[in-house]
C-alpha cells in the first residue's frame, strides 16, 4: 500500500522550483493556467497509484483552507 | 382524436379491430406492453418466444422516420441473435472500428476499437434505428406464423391506468373507439416522456443537461471512410461545441452538431441554415442531399423503482442517458433481455415474484453505470467550469504528443453491458484461477465452439456448462431445468473458450442464465450446490 511522500523528495528544492517559477515566464495569466493543468497531467500519470493520487487530491485541497 | 405525433418510416402494424373491443367485460392478458417501440416489440418477443401471450398497444401504427439510436453494440446484436433477427442486423449495418478525434483545426489522435478475436458479433455495427425496429417486428410475424402469442395493436393509444394488487386495467382509444382490457402484468416501454410514469405520477429524478443537439442525415456520395470523426471545439463555423460525422447504412451520414442552449429552434432548422452549418463543415463542392434532421436534447436520470406492484418500467422510460456513448437503446434491449425470462417463469408459476424484483435491482445498477458514463463524457464533452474546459484542453493538447493523456479523451464510452455484482441472484464464484471477466453476474463473453459460437448454444434456458469435464446432464429444481452441455477440448478449436472461461484452471461447470450471463461456477460437479445455485437464479435464495 503506498502512501503519498509529504516528507522532502526533492534533492535541490531552490532550483526545481526556480525552474518551475521560470516555465511560466512571458505566459498570459491563460497560458500559465493551461500549462499548470498540463503539468499535473503529466505528473499525475507518473504516480499512477490510486491511492497516493487521492491522498495528493486531498492534501492539495486541505492545505488551501484557512478556517482551522 | 388520435393525432399522429410523428411521420412513419415504416407502416408494420396496422389498425385492426380485435375481438377485445366487443367483449362484454374486460379481456384480461397476461402480460401487456405499452409502446411498440424498440424495448417493447423486444419484450413482447422474449415472452411470446417462451410461449408468454403478450399484447403490445401503440398509439401509431409502425415506426417513426429517423435514424435516432444509430450505434448498436455486440452485446445487442447477441441478444437479438439469441432471439432469431441478429444476422440480418449485420447485414444491414456497418460495422466500423476506427474513430478519429479532433481538437479544433489538428487532429489528436486515432483509435482502434480492436475488437477481441472469437466473436460472432463486431464490437458495433451502425444501423438506422427504423431498420433496427423493422427486423425486430419481423421477426414477431415470424414467431407468429409458427405459433408465438404475440400480438401488436397499432392505433391503439392507452389514456388511463388503475393499478390494482394484482392486476391493471387499461382504457385504450382506437379509431373505433374506446374499449378496456387488463393485465396481469404492465410493462411501459413508452419511451423517455413516458405517458404511463405521468399517468401514476411516478417520480423521473436526474440532471438536466441544457443544451441542444442539432441531428442531420445526409446522402452524399463524397468518399469519407468508415469511421467515427469526433470534433471537440470544431472549427467550422456555428458547428457548436462539439460534432460528430458516422457512417449510416444507404450511402447516410449522420452528423451532429452540438449548439448549447439558447438557441431559436424553429430558425435552426430551417434548411437553409442546416446547410450553412454542413458546408462550412463539409467544404464547397460536396454534394449531398439531407434526408432528415432533428433537434433534441437530453437528460440524465432515471425512477427510483422500475417496479411498482405488476407495473414495470423499461428503456427509456425508466432512464435516459446522454447520447455519449450509446447506452440508450443498447441498454434498453438488455432490459428487455433481464426482464424476459423472469416474467416468464413468474408467469408459469416457475419461480416467486421476488425474481422481478431482481430486474430492478440488476437494471437499476446497470442504468447508474450508464449515467455515470455518460455524464462524465457530457462533462468531458461540455466542460461546466472555466477550470474543468481548461484541463479538458489539457488533456487534448497532452493527448496529441503522448499516449498516456488518451485515455482522459472522453468523447462518449462506448456501451458495454454491465457485471451484475452484487445481485442476489448469484451463487458460487468457486473456481479458482478462472478469469474475473466470467465470473457470476458478468454476461457470458463469446467463443468459437465447434464450428459455431458459443452463445449460439447458451440462452433462452438454463444451461449447465461443462468445460473440459462432463456437466452431470440435466439438473432440475423447483419446475426449472438447467440443460447440459459438455465442452471438450477439441470443440474449442482456438483456445479461446478455455482461456476466457477457465484461465489458469483445467476444467470447471458454469451455471448460465436463460440471458446469457453467469449464475455460478465450480471447479467440480456438485449436484446439490448446482440445484441450489439454480434455486437462488431463481430467486429462491
Amino acid at each position: 500500500m503506498a502512501d503519498l511522500v509529504t516528507t522532502p523528495n526533492i534533492a535541490d528544492a531552490d532550483a526545481f522550483y526556480a525552474d518551475l517559477i521560470a516555465l511560466h515566464d512571458g505566459l498570459t495569466e491563460e497560458e500559465s493556467a493551461a500549462l499548470n493543468a498540463r503539468l499535473i497531467l503529466v505528473l499525475a500519470n507518473h504516480v499512477g497509484d490510486a491511492q497516493v493520487l487521492r491522498q495528493a487530491l486531498d492534501a492539495a485541497r486541505a492545505a488551501g483552507r484557512r478556517d482551522g | 382524436m388520435l393525432d399522429d405525433r410523428y411521420d412513419l418510416a415504416f407502416r408494420l402494424y396496422p389498425y385492426a379491430r380485435s375481438p377485445d373491443q366487443d367483449a362484454a367485460a374486460p379481456v384480461r392478458h397476461p402480460v401487456v406492453v405499452m409502446g411498440a417501440g424498440p424495448i417493447g416489440i423486444a419484450t413482447a418477443l422474449d415472452l411470446g418466444l417462451q410461449g408468454v401471450p403478450v399484447v403490445v398497444l401503440d398509439d401509431h401504427e409502425g415506426v417513426g422516420q429517423g435514424s435516432r439510436a444509430i450505434c448498436f453494440a455486440k452485446r445487442t446484436l447477441e441478444i437479438c441473435a439469441r432471439w432469431g433477427c441478429g444476422q440480418e442486423m449485420l447485414d444491414k449495418g456497418v460495422v466500423w472500428n476506427l474513430g478519429k478525434v479532433f481538437h479544433a483545426d489538428r487532429k489528436v489522435f486515432e483509435f482502434n476499437l480492436l475488437p477481441e478475436a472469437g466473436h460472432r458479433y463486431p464490437a458495433f455495427i451502425n444501423l438506422q434505428q427504423p431498420h433496427f425496429e423493422r427486423f425486430l417486428v419481423e421477426r414477431v410475424r415470424r414467431a407468429q406464423d409458427v405459433g408465438a402469442p404475440i400480438e401488436i395493436r397499432g392505433r391503439n393509444r392507452v389514456d388511463a391506468v388503475a393499478v390494482a394488487d394484482d392486476h391493471v386495467t387499461l382504457d385504450i382509444t382506437t379509431p373505433d373507439g374506446p374499449y378496456r382490457i387488463a393485465a396481469d402484468w404492465l410493462i411501459g416501454c413508452d419511451g423517455a416522456s413516458s405517458p404511463l410514469r405521468r399517468m401514476m405520477g411516478l417520480d423521473f429524478e436526474g440532471r438536466v443537461f441544457q443544451d441542444n443537439f442539432l441531428i442531420a442525415d445526409i446522402r452524399m456520395e463524397a468518399e469519407f471512410p468508415t469511421e467515427r470523426w469526433f470534433w471537440f471545439e470544431p472549427p467550422f463555423r456555428d458547428a457548436g461545441a462539439s460534432c460528430l460525422l458516422h457512417r449510416q447504412p444507404d450511402g447516410i451520414w449522420r452528423v451532429d452538431f452540438q449548439i448549447g442552449w439558447d438557441i431559436d429552434r424553429a430558425a435552426e432548422l430551417r434548411e437553409e441554415n442546416i446547410r450553412a452549418r454542413l458546408d462550412a463543415m463539409l467544404g464547397a463542392g460536396v454534394g449531398y442531399e439531407i434526408v432528415w434532421s432533428s433537434i433534441y436534447t437530453f437528460q440524465c436520470r432515471r425512477m427510483t423503482r422500475f417496479r411498482h406492484g405488476r407495473v414495470v418500467f423499461a428503456g427509456d422510460a425508466a432512464h435516459q442517458v446522454s447520447p455519449f456513448g450509446a447506452r440508450g437503446a443498447n441498454s434498453g434491449i438488455q432490459d428487455a433481455d433481464n426482464l424476459g425470462w423472469k416474467l416468464g417463469l413468474v408467469l408459469q408459476g416457475r419461480a416467486p415474484e421476488a425474481l422481478v424484483d431482481s430486474y430492478c435491482t440488476e437494471r437499476r445498477h446497470a442504468a447508474d453505470e450508464n449515467i455515470l458514463n455518460s455524464t462524465r463524457a457530457t462533462d468531458f464533452i461540455t466542460p461546466k467550469s472555466a477550470t474543468s474546459h481548461l484541463f479538458r484542453n489539457a488533456v487534448l493538447d497532452l493527448a496529441a504528443h503522448h499516449a498516456f493523456a488518451r485515455p482522459f479523451v472522453n468523447s462518449g464510452r462506448l456501451s458495454v453491458p454491465c457485471a451484475y455484482d452484487d445481485t442476489p441472484l448469484n451463487g458460487p464464484d468457486a473456481l479458482p484461477g478462472s478469469p474475473a471477466r466470467t465470473r457470476p453476474g458478468a454476461p457470458c463473453p463469446d467463443a468459437p465452439l465447434g464450428a459455431g459460437f458459443l452463445l449460439d448454444r447458451l440462452g433462452g434456458r438454463f444451461v449447465l456448462l461443462g468445460i473440459g469435464t462432463d456437466a452431470p446432464g440435466d439438473i432440475a429444481s423447483g419446475g426449472v431445468m438447467a440443460e447440459a452441455l459438455t465442452v471438450a477440448a477439441h470443440d474449442d478449436p482456438t483456445g479461446a473458450l478455455a482461456e476466457r472461461y477457465l484461465g489458469e484452471a483445467r476444467r470447471g461447470v458454469y451455471l448460465v442464465r436463460p440471458d446469457q450471463h453467469v449464475a455460478a461456477r465450480w471447479d467440480h460437479v456438485d449436484t446439490d450446490a448446482i440445484r441450489s445455485a439454480l434455486d437462488r437464479a431463481c430467486g429462491r435464495g
